[in-house]
């Protein structure tokens, strides 16, 4: 495996993909996370009740922040598990821009208000 | 010429953290396009990789701004409830714009749509920043990390530009009011 102070040839990667695929998967979890607690929260009175962690924001506010923390610690678990790692960065991103449009769709309105 | 203290953190929130942050955008993607597809390192120099990395910092400051700002400071007073009796809703932006069915629909559509996408804006950019301050120029040999991360740029300008155009039209439609005057200057009669 290549480390950054080796020499490299041109067009072969000196850091092992690990590290992005981890930043980009938990991206698009987190992404994915926020737009499934959104939908549910809109459609259920009690998580709306239970997401309201800052009453000034309202629902929001819990959304966002348990949003936030999953991404996070998805984060840290794939950096920890791949940082040092090469893998299978094409279907990893495939999964994320999937998850990321998935997320778009889940906060659009007019999909929200079909259930 | 006045201003009142939630319009001035509106214009902060919009102007100073969102349209700041929508201006650099465009400015990020084609950088990051050309950076990590430049056949020769000799096209792009280390202090040019700095400048980017100092560049992609501060959009990932200016998007967290935006939306923190824009969750805690502003949609407290875009969404408070009229007191019992009350009955101008001049004050209650939220209360104003459900108050018409000409209107309702830049809160029911506009606003339940920008206060959740606005924040895969920074969720995007700050993992963009994180990859090209990690792999910089090597990123160029990772060309599946790179398309994902460039779709990832991309998918944060469109939902800040979204969240940017509906809180315009918002606030052009119900204008958050209230708190102290400040005046900005006491401009005299030509």
């Amino acid at each position: 495996m290549n480390t950054p102070g080796n020499p490299v040839s041109p067009g072969t990667p000196a850091l092992p993909n690990g590290s992005g695929a981890a930043a980009l998967l938990a991206a698009g979890i987190g992404s994915f996370a926020l737009g499934v607690l959104a939908f549910s929260a809109d459609q259920s009175a009690l998580l709306k009740r239970i997401f309201d962690f800052y009453a000034p924001t309202g629902p929001l506010s819990g959304v966002t922040t348990v949003a936030i923390l999953i991404w996070l610690l998805t984060w840290a678990i794939l950096e920890w598990h791949w940082r040092n790692r090469t893998v299978a960065v094409g279907r990893i991103a495939a999964a994320a821009i999937a998850l990321l449009g998935l997320s778009l769709v889940l906060t659009f309105p007019t999909v929200v208000d079909l259930f | 010429m006045e201003i009142t203290a939630r319009a001035l953190w509106t214009l902060v929130h919009g102007m100073g953290f969102g349209a700041l942050y929508l201006l650099a955008c465009s400015g990020a993607l084609v950088e990051l396009y050309r950076f990590t597809t430049a056949s020769s390192p000799s096209e792009s120099t280390p202090g040019q990789q700095r400048f980017l990395k100092v560049y992609l910092l501060t959009m990932v400051l200016l998007a967290w701004a935006a939306v923190l700002t824009g969750a805690y400071v502003i949609y407290p007073w875009y969404r408070a409830l009229p007191p019992q009796g009350k009955t101008d809703l001049a004050m209650l932006p939220q209360r104003l714009l459900m108050s018409s069915p000409t209107t309702i629909g830049w809160h029911s559509f506009g606003m339940e749509w920008k206060e959740h996408i606005a924040w895969f804006a920074p969720i995007s950019i700050t993992m963009v920043a994180f990859v090209f301050h990690r792999y910089g120029r090597d990123l160029k040999n990772h060309r599946q990390l790179r398309t994902a991360v460039l779709c990832f740029a991309a998918a944060s300008f469109v939902t800040a530009g979204i969240a940017g155009f509906f809180g315009a039209m918002i606030n052009k439609h119900a204008p958050v009011q209230g708190g102290h005057t400040i005046r900005l200057s006491t401009g005299g009669e030509k």
